[in-house]
């Protein structure tokens, strides 16, 4: 095994690929850019990334379209397919890549939900994971039966009772109950299989769950939420995080502090991988791969996407605004955000005002318009380069401990990973830092993890 | 002029290993496969090889609890019917794929995209049979009473169909233009809020899925009595029916008349050598133990009698068959290697596949989005 300079043994990568979403990552605009809802694309990203030995594919998911200022959100890509569906569709056309899909917590019930991932991971022969999500909106809830029903501070605490209640119902069946003898008329050693009991503050269900346990007994919990409440709540019950924290010293933070966590939920390091989001734009060299970059900034963010970025901070109607102007002069409309709707985003400006005065401040000392500002603030990609700057880039983050991994987000659908998939994976294939193939079968054996 | 009759459509009903109790002690049965995504394929593409129609998935949200619940000498669970299909979808072509939902349980919103993109995965294959819930499914989720009025079950299954359609028809087919100039993904103005107010819920929309291949992808409901009649007939576009005889037929056809489509389900245990399927029929029963009732009605001979039937009841109206496989692989192959080609020969069944969406097989056209204004 080889070793860091600092003597420890190497860490090896986990790579996963994140399906463009529907945001202005995504540059729909590019002559490349294919369909976002043909079955084709889906097909393609998970097949580049099973020949790139990536761990798993990933699918987000929103409930309602979003908004902005009253109106249907239209300068990004609309429009998804349903994460179960289309995950279920790929586990036809690939035989190892794990595949993850983002559920709701909220707006789902646990029997269905677990039915659900059960089936999937048997029908991928243990390949399924599931981002688990919270939301309360009642912005979201119209499009449910009942509607903005939960408090906003009780969705942790229903998303925990949910993902557990689920858990209990996998355990349900343990595994070695459907015999099938057809000589001796057994079909199942345990008349009781299935048999469920749960009452708490959220559920109150009992019966028999229908789906005799899966390859990997439970689908791989990833987790997302970055406030202490989600990290702990990550700490807890992830077997993975998807983090925003793709830098080193930030990266560093974050891995500590999540894995400091696990110890009194009695969990090991090696049990919870982190993850952070990262994007990328490879060239034939740096000095190339920075000329690239800077054009997709601008794809990324026209002129009208900087103005709605503005909104979102300043929380009102900015459509006279300048782009290519200061920045707004007064500060953002303190209170709730009601410009834009749907986008989970907007709560990371904890303090509007604040942010707004960083912001102008960082736009006088560089002298940039709001669009350039704009880009500066939310379009810097994590790798920028030729392959061999991003694999060592990649792996000297790993080796640092600013993380266990990447979840790769292309910004061309379908095509956005081939690149990385035939230059950069065979780099740190080289390195001895990522698998050349793959040696397990289910998601659970790619990335390490116990078997529950 | 009249063009000839093409003959019946023909749809089969998978489930387990067969409908039968017994069905999956079989020799050729693969009971310890049930949970296998091989499984399904094979019996899809053994369907797909006949150029049937379509296929259906049953599913309940519950255990099932034949014999009694605690039963150990019966198939017990499932997989979730619409991850089966779609699962199934990319290995086949021509065939339709039908899963069961169950209205009472789950969210509208959630199924109009499932079933919307197993049209795309599928490329316009997707059907959906949608039923109400049983009593016992009622303790796995906790949030109705068990005991609530049947009847209002079908009045909110109607708004349930009418939500997932509307959400369909929520973006219209032209709703992405992508359009460089203006930087605009969509036309906002071709999207549509469904704004569905009911008794049971309200769903906003406008759905997160575009318009699926088909438009409005097949919705179908099994009906055995004026209630659910009401419903099939309001709310579908084939219904199920379980006459017992051809006058029987006359009668439910008589009473859908409006629907393009009226199938008659069917048990079948299918033989070519005379009486030996009622033969197979006995031995299944003695090996469960009791003689093997249905709400359909059971068909045992041969798949040249069986072809008589169908063309008899299809001349009284009925549009197609779905046939219950009394046992599989067995009568799922005696369909698609007997009654097939026996269909065939007298002209009465199509040899190939010659439409690429599950409409386009059932004669129905793809339908106006009832949003679009143009």
């Amino acid at each position: 095994m080889t070793v860091t300079p600092e003597g420890k043994p190497r860490k090896q990568i986990h790579l996963a690929a994140h399906f463009p979403g529907v945001n202005n990552t995504t540059v729909w605009s590019d002559p490349a850019a294919g369909s976002h809802i043909d079955f084709r694309s889906f097909v393609h990203l998970a097949q580049t990334a099973e020949r790139a030995k990536f761990d798993l594919f990933f699918l987000a998911e929103g409930l309602r379209l979003r908004e902005q200022g009253g109106e249907i959100y239209d300068l990004d890509v609309v429009g998804r397919p349903d994460t179960f569906t289309v995950l279920a569709a790929l586990a036809a056309v690939t035989d190892r890549l794990g595949l993850a899909g983002t559920i709701n917590s909220t707006f789902n019930e646990p029997y269905e939900v677990a039915r659900q991932f059960a089936s999937l991971d048997h029908l991928s022969d243990g390949r399924a994971a599931w981002n688990v999500v919270t939301s309360w909106d009642a912005f979201t809830g119209e499009n449910f039966r009942r509607g903005g029903f939960l408090p906003q501070e009780q969705r942790y605490s229903r998303a925990e009772t949910f993902l557990r209640t689920t858990w209990e119902l996998f355990d349900s069946w343990k595994g070695d109950e459907v015999v099938a003898d057809k000589d001796t008329g057994t079909f199942l050693s345990d008349p009781a299989a299935g048999t469920f009991a749960h009452r708490s503050e959220h559920f109150d269900i009992s019966g028999r769950f229908t789906v005799p346990r899966s390859p990997q007994g439970r689908p791989v919990i990833l987790q997302a939420g970055d406030s202490d409440e989600g990290r702990e709540f990550a700490a807890a019950t992830a077997d993975a995080i998807f983090s925003r924290h793709g830098t080193l010293e930030a990266g560093q933070a974050f891995y500590a502090d999540v894995k400091g966590r696990l110890a009194k939920y009695g969990r090991q390091d090696h049990q919870l991988k982190v993850l952070p989001a990262a994007t990328f734009v490879l060239g034939d060299t740096d000095a190339d791969a920075a000329e690239k970059a800077d054009v997709v900034r601008k794809q990324q963010v026209s002129p009208a996407t900087a103005i709605k970025f503005l909104e979102q901070l300043w929380n009102t109607d900015l459509s006279t605004h300048d782009p290519d102007g200061p920045l707004p002069a007064f500060d953002p409309v303190v209170g709730e955000n009601t410009v834009a709707k749907g986008r989970a985003s907007v709560r990371m400006h904890r303090d509007p005002v604040a942010t707004a005065h960083e912001w102008r401040a960082l736009a006088e000392a560089k002298g940039l318009t709001s669009r350039e500002l704009i880009i500066e603030v939310t379009g810097r990609q994590n790798f920028i380069g030729s392959a061999e700057t991003i694999a060592t880039r990649i792996d000297d983050l790993v080796q640092a401990d600013a993380s266990d991994g990447f979840i790769l987000v292309p910004h061309v659908t379908p095509g956005g990973l081939d690149e990385f998939a035939d230059t950069v994976v065979p780099l740190l294939q080289e390195r001895g830092v990522f698998r050349a193939e793959y040696t397990g079968t289910t998601l659970r054996e790619h990335l390490g993890l116990d078997q529950p | 002029m009249t063009t000839p009759d093409p003959g019946p459509h023909l749809a089969v009903a998978l489930d387990g290993a067969g409908w039968h109790p017994a069905a999956w002690r079989e020799p050729l049965a693969r009971p310890d496969e049930l949970f296998s995504a091989r499984y399904w394929t094979d019996l899809v593409r053994e369907a797909q090889s006949a150029a049937l129609d379509f296929v259906t998935f049953e599913d309940t949200l519950a255990l099932q609890r034949g014999g009694s619940p605690e039963a150990t000498d019966r198939v017990r669970g499932r997989l979730d019917a619409v991850l089966i299909a779609a699962r199934v979808a990319p290995l086949t072509m021509g065939i339709g794929l039908v899963p069961t939902v169950v209205t009472t349980h789950t969210e509208p919103f959630h199924i109009s995209k499932a079933i919307a993109t197993l049209d795309y995965v599928s490329t316009g294959r997707a059907g959906v049979r949608v039923r109400v819930g049983r009593p016992h499914e009622y303790p796995h989720f906790g949030r109705r009473d068990p005991e609530e009025d049947r009847d209002s079950l079908f009045t909110e299954a109607a708004d349930y169909v009418e939500v997932v359609r509307r959400l369909w028809d929520s973006w219209e087919d032209d709703a992405e233009i992508r359009d460089a100039a203006t930087g605009r993904f969509v036309d906002r103005d071709r999207l549509h809020y469904i704004d569905f107010e009911g008794a049971a819920f309200s769903v906003k929309g406008p759905s997160i899925t575009p318009r699926p291949p088909q438009g409005q992808p097949l919705v179908t409901a099994l009906a055995h009595a004026e209630i659910p009649f009401r419903f099939a007939a309001g709310s579908t576009d084939l219904a199920y029916v379980t006459p017992t005889d051809r006058s029987d037929a006359e009668r439910i056809v008589a009473r859908l008349n409006g629907l393009p489509h009226v199938f008659a389900d069917l048990v079948v245990f299918l033989d070519d050598k005379p009486g030996a399927a009622a033969d197979r029929l006995a031995r299944l029963d003695e090996t469960a133990g009791r003689a093997y009732a249905s709400d359909a009605h059971v068909f045992t001979g041969t798949p040249a009698e069986l072809a008589d039937l169908l063309l008899d009841w299809h001349a009284a109206g009925l549009t197609g068959f779905r046939l219950r496989p009394g046992a599989i692989p067995d009568d799922l192959t005696a369909i698609t290697r007997g009654l097939v080609p026996e269909l065939r020969a007298r002209g009465a069944f199509r040899s190939g596949y010659e439409a690429d969406t599950l409409r386009g097989l059932l004669g129905l056209p793809r339908p106006a989005n009832r949003y679009a204004t143009a």
